[in-house]
């Protein structure tokens, strides 16, 4: 049997909700060990594309693996292999932490109380306290070690910051990012904040319009671009190898955000480099037909 | 983490370097000024992770580039540490003279009219050059 070396792996793959597309050819691959973000707009496919992962919805085109195998409902051995969070920490209110632990362990064989007990010690979330008592920073903790505890192999998180003040949040991702040196899991998470991105995100997969525009190392992105600008109308053409994402003009002159093959040298270019946010941005931007970076503000989730 | 608690790892997501580039820079400027010496331990990616939200990976990749370079070096199953090879950049002359250019040149922008944020920006500019250049 080949190794595995990659956690996600999908080709023209394809979900379709009633009359639109949720995801459309989508080709990707999301090598094994790494912290993953699907980032886009509101219905650009991200939680389309988790939710055919965990196995929650069948794909309608093409084809998808997930640790070499293929998500289909049912799929027991994925199950417990890959932990999935879904995008409204689905938690029993009126239970108390430790009822929500216990039930953890009965449905899953490969569940840990230590992982789940250390991790919620450590955020001084008492086992006593009931759900609808904690706060959202605590409940979503709450949610992410029920996930973590199942040891997978592969962590699927839909925005699991998403509103949560800037502490809690914080105290999120570091608790994710702890459990990953441990663990060495895998982790992909779709996610609104770009400065997240930065930070924790070793591969980044930008979404738009249900199709992918971008996937790939962010080191290896942050090295490959630039901002070039100039003063004046002057046309100048640019130097094989460099590929125009996003352009813009103004009275004074061009400013132009490329992906460059090759090093740039050409003085008459003022050359910065852009941040990954940026980056991403100009992806963003340009990846809408429009142009003009607007959502068409189709649901994600609508035929559900 | 007594051993090294002059460093502590900062991450700027406006810089435009990756992440993991950061951190080799920031070690190569304790280095440089003495916060770290031969020998020193720098903390292990799980203390860098309890420290800052940040990705293991990048930590070890920072890692394993300061070993590249010669700057520190694993020793197995005690961790990194700061190799006598280390001295990065200049002696004490070379530097002298770096420093008295840089103050003939600012003195330069200077009577050129130039305010102090116009030749920030100029120097700051130069380094982005020069990164791009040895990227």
């Amino acid at each position: 049997m080949i190794e595995e070396t990659s956690v996600l792996e999908a080709v023209n793959l394809g979900k379709r909700y009633r009359r639109t597309w949720g995801l459309q050819d989508c080709t990707l691959t999301i090598p094994k060990g790494r912290v993953a973000a699907l980032v886009g707009p509101n219905g650009s496919g991200k939680s389309t594309l988790l939710r055919m992962a965990a196995g929650l919805s069948e794909p309608s085109a093409g084809t998808l693996r997930v640790l070499g195998r293929s998500p289909s409902p049912g799929t027991n051995d994925l199950r417990e292999r890959v932990g999935y969070l879904d995008q409204d920490r689905p938690l029993y209110k009126s239970f108390r932490v430790a009822e929500m632990l216990r039930f953890g362990e009965m449905n899953n064989p490969t569940w840990s109380m230590d992982v789940a007990k250390n991790h919620l010690a450590r955020l001084d979330i008492p086992l006593r306290s009931r759900v609808s008592d904690l706060s959202g920073g605590q409940q979503a903790q709450v949610a992410l070690t029920l996930c973590l505890a199942k040891q997978p192999e592969l962590l699927l998180l839909d925005e699991p910051a998403s509103s949560l003040d800037p502490v809690a949040r914080e105290d999120l991702l570091r608790q994710l990012m702890r459990q990953v040196a441990d663990s060495e899991s895998s982790v992909v998470l779709s996610t609104h904040a770009l400065s997240d991105v930065a930070a924790i995100c070793d591969y980044v997969v930008v979404l738009a319009h249900a199709r992918v525009v971008l996937s790939d190392d962010t080191d290896y992105i942050v090295e490959t671009h630039r901002i070039l600008s100039i003063v004046g109308d002057g046309d100048l053409a640019l130097p094989p190898g460099i590929t125009v994402i996003h352009e813009q003009r103004n009275a004074r002159g061009r400013s132009l955000l490329v992906r460059v093959e090759l090093p740039f040298n050409d003085d008459r270019w003022l050359v910065d480099r852009p941040t990954l946010e940026e980056i991403v941005l100009a992806y963003l931007r340009a990846g809408s037909p429009r142009g003009d970076g607007r959502d068409v503000g189709e649901t994600e989730n609508g035929a559900r | 983490m007594a051993q090294h608690p002059s460093l502590t790892f900062r991450l700027d997501s406006q810089s435009g370097l990756a992440p993991y580039r950061q951190l080799v820079d920031q070690v190569r400027l304790a280095v440089r000024t003495g916060l770290l010496r031969d020998g020193d331990q720098l903390p292990s990616v799980r203390e860098v992770v309890t420290q800052i939200t940040i990705n293991p990976n990048t930590v070890h990749r920072a890692y394993r580039e300061l070993e590249h370079q010669g700057i520190a070096e694993g020793r197995a199953g005690l961790g990194t540490f700061i190799t006598s090879r280390s001295r990065v950049g200049s002696n004490a002359t070379e530097r002298a003279s770096l420093d008295q250019a840089l103050q003939d040149w600012v003195a330069d922008a200077r009577r050129t009219g130039l305010d102090e944020e116009t030749i920030r920006e100029l120097i700051r500019s130069a380094l982005r050059q020069d990164g791009k250049v040895r990227s």
